[in-house]
């Protein structure tokens, strides 16, 4: 028993090691450690999704997750899922359809579609509705990102659309 | 906003995750911590040791026994729950309702036994399990006991688990006839929900008992006793008026907080139409399960 563990995982395909408090908080590692910025907190409560990443392909917050808990897994975030030269079929679906105005919603929507396809390629209307209920953003009123993520669930932009 | 520091501990059995959680009194267990890290970051929970639980084999099996119960480990997250196979047979209306809760990262994580050790009166589970005449199994360290799931959330925020129990499985009986739930919420957590477990004669024509909750009302689920006695013996086609007939006063007996979900009339009314509709449902479903 101890206030401090060391942990392994994966960072977005890059096996890392490293002790931490065991109360830090996944978010602060990521940002703040580990220097990867994309990942945003608002709400800090497990409501907004701004601080979605992956986790062995599952979303989770966070926010709300203690880094201990990502030992020997894998977490995937925004950095991971975006190409070194370019935008990914999601991102271009996003800025293609105008789903993201002041962004700040916008890395937690795309894990949370990441996932949503991984799981289900081709999702109703309901299902997408469904699935990103819990990501909020305050400036697109939803209509745009909807748009989005039914254009992909249509298989209507290709990698090397836009 | 950060925690205060505590020591963290993996339990790799029950006896040990009992054993570290009881040693100098002060202990908690963790689960999928999504209400624990919350209420620990707003400071209103402080514990010197977190023992993590997630490591225990065996907490996350959901299986129908050889008693015809199903049985669903403490561990199991509500996507796993919303995604099993022998749930979404046996009882779909516990598949969904598990589906619908909170959103899909709480899903990810969060389990039926941290939701049900919390005691929030305004959660799903505790309404459904009340319904399906559930028995939660904890385990101590001096041996096992079946709380009814009726009895096990004391008041708000509060049960009858002792801090070093561990509750380890859910299990009720393989419903007999129909289930169905509702819910009605504008947050992220429900306002007031309602479910309703018939079991059926053999020719699935008379009901043989109900068991109605009323859940996130009061300070936890309560049964609509009027109702179940009203429905008891009759034949499905009966149900709506005997329903009607006894509703009023079976609402006016439920304890109702205001707050920030509405007003007690309003969320009285609210219940009335949840019950009606999921009268409906299982009325439609002509019987079978
Ligand atoms: C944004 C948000 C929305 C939500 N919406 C809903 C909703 O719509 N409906 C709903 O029902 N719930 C909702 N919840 C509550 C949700 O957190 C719970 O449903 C969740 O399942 C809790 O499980 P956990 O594993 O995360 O518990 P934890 O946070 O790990 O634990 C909670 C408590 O239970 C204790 N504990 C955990 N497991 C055990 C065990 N096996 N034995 C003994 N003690 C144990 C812990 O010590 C702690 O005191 C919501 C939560 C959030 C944050
Ligand atoms: S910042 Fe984590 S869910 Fe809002
Ligand atoms: S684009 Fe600003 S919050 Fe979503």
């Amino acid at each position: 028993m101890t206030y401090a563990l060391p942990i392994s995982f994966s960072l977005n395909g890059q096996a890392t090691a490293i002790e931490v408090p065991t109360h830090t908080l996944l978010i602060d590692l990521i940002r703040d450690r580990l220097g990867l910025k994309g990942t945003k907190r608002s709400c800090d409560m497990e409501v907004c999704g701004a601080c979605t990443v992956l986790l062995d392909g599952e979303p989770i917050s966070s926010c709300t997750t203690l880094a201990v808990d990502v030992d020997r897994r894998e977490v995937t975030t925004i950095e991971g899922v975006t190409p070194p030269d370019g935008l990914s079929r999601i991102q271009k679906a996003f800025v293609l359809h105008g789903g993201l105005q002041c962004g700040f919603c916008t890395p937690g929507f795309i894990m949370a579609v990441t996932a949503l396809l991984k799981a289900t390629p081709h999702p109703t209307d309901e299902e997408i509705r469904h699935y990103l209920h819990g990501n909020l953003c305050r400036c697109t009123g939803y209509t745009k990102i909807f748009v989005a993520v039914r254009s992909l669930a249509a298989g209507q932009v290709s990698e090397d659309a836009a | 906003m950060l925690t205060t520091p505590f020591e963290f501990e993996r339990a790799s059995t029950i006896a040990d995750a009992i054993r570290a959680v009881g040693q100098e009194g002060d202990g908690m267990f963790y689960s999928g911590g999504t209400e624990l890290l919350l209420a620990m970051k707003m400071r209103v929970i402080h514990t010197e040791r977190l023992i993590d639980i997630k490591g225990i084999p065996g907490l996350d099996r959901i299986v129908l026994n050889d008693a015809n119960e199903l049985e669903i480990g403490s561990r199991c997250t509500h996507a796993k729950i919303a995604g099993d196979p022998v749930i979404r047979e046996h009882v779909p209306a516990l598949a969904s309702l598990c589906a619908d809760v909170a959103n899909v990262r709480v899903r990810s994580v969060g389990t039926i036994g941290g939701n049900l050790c919390f005691g929030e009166p305004h959660a799903d589970p505790p309404t459904m399990l009340g319904a399906l005449d559930a028995r939660l199994v904890l385990q101590g360290p001096s041996g096992t006991r079946l709380v009814h799931a009726d009895d096990f959330i004391r008041s708000e925020l509060e049960t009858v688990r002792e801090p070093d129990e561990l509750l380890t499985r859910v299990v009720f009986p393989r419903p007999a006839g129909p289930v169905t739930y509702r819910r009605f919420k504008h947050g992220e957590r429900p306002s007031v929900n309602v479910a309703m477990a018939w079991s059926l004669d053999a020719n699935g024509r008379r009901i043989r008992s109900a068991r109605v909750r009323v859940g996130a009302l009061g300070s936890r689920p309560q049964p609509l006793k009027a109702v179940e006695e009203a429905l008891q013996g009759i034949s499905v086609a009966e149900v709506r008026p005997a329903i009607e007939a006894v509703l009023p006063t079976a609402l006016d007996e439920l304890e109702v907080n205001e707050d920030r979900h509405g007003g007690a009339d309003y969320k009285r009314h609210l219940a009335g139409v949840l019950l009606l509709r999921n009268a409906e449902e299982a009325i439609a479903a002509g019987g079978c399960a």
